[in-house]
């Protein structure tokens, strides 16, 4: 990791870019302490995450990641609650039924094991556990990196919309910068561990951002390109 | 062979005995493995070392194992002062709790080790601390696996606990061990059956437990739990109820004159209003040490015995000197009181057949010498080592044409066919009076004397009631009496009896 600075405004939605060994995941993670800075800080609300009673930053920390990790021997549910229950608060039926309803689940599913559901209800659920504490903050590590498309789509355009629903301050990190441009109000690109661009998405397609973040927008616009291209042949046929 | 299916019923207090060392074993290896395992998942190095260690004591076999704690206890004693038990419970726990280590720590650490890296990471993202990510998820994903190891260390213990007779520990090996003495194949079977069977069951209940962890059927799991409770607390209460200071506890080495003279001694002291427990089958090395720390009360040595092994003598000053030597030497130095000789010897001897014997002549070893180039001479594989016959060799220039070792029972059958002409006999051997052999007689008194004594602990030394109720045995025991006693145990087919019956024939041959 190379000298980073930047700060994150309340109620953005950032995305973090770059190639994979870019160290947006370990910049991410140094925001809940799943990582430990070897050296500068991390401020989180003014105070130095190193500083703050680990546990409890983590709470007020919502966390999604893409290996989604619903304990298996717990049930939807309860999965959902872990938060507040570490905190040593129960969190009623009613609250879980709301929170599954949020990320479009059945309230039923409550009772199910997490073996029984799909990869993006599972993911959903992991949605669910990372807002039942309401945190400050959602950081999200390729929160959908291992969905099919279709549902990936329909769960980036979920939490965007949950974002906005419960005036939430948003990082999430991923390759995809189709994905970054269409949810993020700002992309940052990081690469061989340093920040190299930090635009909206407006200027990231206007061409700003330099080399590297153009070779990365290059690739949607490019197969964005093609389609069309390909449309119009088959129109003309 | 049907009584293979009687024999079990009077194996109660064995069957306890089994159970509560088994699961005080397997228990005590939970409590260390566990802790480890954890230690191990947070430490390369630990894990190493750990599972290094386990599979290295894996290795060495569990009979080589429970005697070694033998050495290692009496050394610990400089630490812990001389209340330190060197045999039975104490040695025979520590042995097979370690064991009962290395499945119980390699599932432990192997299941540790696959938990889904993505729900500790998640445990971490939620804000559990470290025991919180142990107790609520690390645990409860582990547990099936740690139990499966639970599972198998329990059956290894179940099985190796019955070598803990030899350390003077009651256990099912008790039947097994004195079957296979005395040729009684029902008493070995039925060890072997309950020894199985209890090893069957506990893995049948554990596995339920084991299912019920996976399936995350709580019930499951409790039923288990109990059942496997409900069979310990049965087993403790039974020895609460079975054991209290007055039991003498008699000794027995793995032979049959063995086995005989302690029902006998028992028999006695039953008459006498005592209760007697019996450990059978004790290693022969172990006898000594045992009743000099009162683990147990009676036993029956020999002098040639105690003047090698204990004293560390190689002289051979006669056997009056040597007994009186040794009573002095145990007073002295163990505190164990020689009550007396029982009349008879378990030496070496020469013997012959009784054909053989008169053709030449022959009935004493100064009269062999002569004969002695021309003639075959059969010994156990150990004998010719043995200082016995350095000492006959050298008292009597005894040479004989041609030297063959013979495993004992094979001896004898040597000499029946006429392969040998002379063996190494046991004076007080069964076979002896049975194929109807001629004992040569040793008139310079080469070969020591092997009396056999009866011995007291320290803690029964003073007891004078004990003392009288054992004095009609002292003296009254004929060499051709214990023979007679001996082959009616060691022989096969019509005749045959248990030691006790043996016992109670004997006491009658002696008029007791």
């Amino acid at each position: 990791m190379g000298g980073v600075s930047l700060s994150i405004e309340k109620g953005s939605f950032v995305a973090l870019v770059g190639s994979s060994g870019s160290g947006k995941s370990t910049l991410l993670k140094m925001v809940n302490t799943l990582v430990a800075p070897t050296g500068g800080r991390v401020l989180f609300g003014g105070d130095d995450v190193l500083t703050l009673n680990q546990s409890h930053l983590r709470r007020r920390v919502g966390y999604v990641f893409q290996g989604i990790g619903l304990f298996p021997h717990f049930t939807v549910g309860e999965n959902i609650a872990i938060g507040p229950r570490l905190a040593g608060e129960a969190l009623p039926a009613k609250r879980i039924a709301e929170l599954l309803t949020l990320v479009e689940l059945e309230p039923d599913m409550a009772g199910r094991a997490p073996d029984e559901l799909s990869g993006g209800q599972r993911q959903r659920v992991g949605v669910a556990r990372a807002l039942a504490g309401d945190p400050e903050l959602l950081i999200m590590d390729e929160p959908f990196g291992a969905l099919d498309p279709i549902t990936r789509d329909a769960l980036g355009t979920k939490v965007r919309e949950l974002h906005e629903k419960l005036g939430l301050t948003t990082i999430m990190v991923t390759h995809d910068m189709a994905e970054a441009l269409l949810l993020a109000d700002r992309v940052l690109v990081m690469s061989f561990g340093d920040l190299v661009a930090d635009h909206t998405p407006r200027e990231l397609l206007a061409g700003h951002g330099g080399e590297i973040a153009q070779g990365l927008v290059a690739v949607p616009r490019q197969q964005a390109e093609r389609l069309a291209a390909m449309e119009k042949t088959e129109n003309g046929l | 062979m049907s009584e293979i299916w009687t024999i079990p019923w009077g194996l109660g207090d064995k069957f306890a005995a089994h159970i509560v060392l088994s699961a005080s074993a397997i228990g005590l290896g939970i409590l260390v493995a566990l802790p480890l395992a954890v230690w191990a998942s947070r430490s390369p190095t630990v894990s190493r070392v750990a599972l290094g260690f386990a599979s290295l004591v894996q290795t060495i076999p569990a009979l080589a194992l429970l005697a070694l704690f033998f050495p290692i206890l009496l050394s610990l004693r400089a630490v812990f002062g001389e209340g330190l038990p060197t045999l039975g419970f104490l040695p025979a726990l520590l042995a097979l709790a370690l064991y009962a280590l290395l499945p119980i720590l390699r599932n432990a650490v192997t299941a540790q080790a696959n938990l889904d890296p993505g729900v500790l990471e998640a445990a971490d993202g939620v804000g559990m601390t470290k025991w919180q990510k142990l107790t609520l998820v690390e645990a409860p994903l582990s547990a099936p696996f740690i139990m499966a190891g639970i599972r198998t260390a329990s059956v290894w213990t179940i099985g190796a606990a019955t070598l803990a007779t030899t350390i003077g520990q009651p256990s099912l090996g008790d039947p097994i061990f004195a079957g296979l003495q005395t040729q009684n194949w029902a008493l070995v079977l039925a060890g072997c059956i309950a020894s199985a069977g209890l090893a069957l069951v506990v893995d049948a209940l554990l596995g339920l437990v084991e299912r019920g962890f996976a399936n995350r059927k709580r019930w499951q799991s409790a039923l288990g739990f109990a059942a496997v409770a409900l069979g310990l607390s049965a087993a403790l209460f039974y020895q609460s109820g079975g054991d209290d200071d007055d039991t003498i506890i008699i000794a027995s080495k793995q032979f049959s004159e063995q086995y005989i003279l302690a029902q006998l001694i028992g028999s006695q002291l039953e008459a006498a209003g005592y209760t007697v427990e019996y450990r059978d089958g004790l290693g022969s090395a172990v006898v000594h040490s045992a009743v000099a720390s009162s683990s147990i009360d009676i036993s029956v040595d020999y002098t040639g015995t105690i003047w090698t092994n204990e004293l560390g003598r190689t002289d051979n000053p006669g056997r009056e000197a040597m007994y009186g030597t040794i009573v002095e030497w145990e007073r002295e130095n163990t505190g164990v009181r020689v009550l007396g000789r029982l009349g008879f010897e378990n030496a070496y001897a020469f013997a012959m057949r009784e054909d053989r014997a008169a053709e030449l002549g022959v009935t004493t070893l100064d009269e062999l010498v002569r004969f002695g180039p021309s003639l075959t001479v059969g010994g156990d594989p150990e004998f010719f080592e043995r200082p016995e016959w350095i000492a006959v060799r050298e008292a009597y220039g005894m040479r004989f044409g041609e030297t063959r070792n013979f495993s004992p029972t094979f001896m004898y059958n040597a000499l029946r066919s006429g392969e040998a002409d002379v063996i190494s006999a046991y004076t007080s051997d069964g076979r002896i009076a049975a194929d109807r052999l001629v004992v040569l007689e040793d008139p310079r008194g080469a070969l020591p004397s092997y009396d056999a004594m009866l011995m007291m602990s320290p803690r029964i030394a003073e007891d004078e009631a004990i003392a009288r109720a054992l004095e009609p045995l002292i003296g009254a025991i004929s060499v051709e009496a214990m023979r007679e006693a001996n082959f009616a145990v060691d022989r096969e087919g019509e005749g045959k009896l248990s030691p006790k019956d043996a016992a109670a024939q004997l006491a009658q041959t002696i008029g007791l």
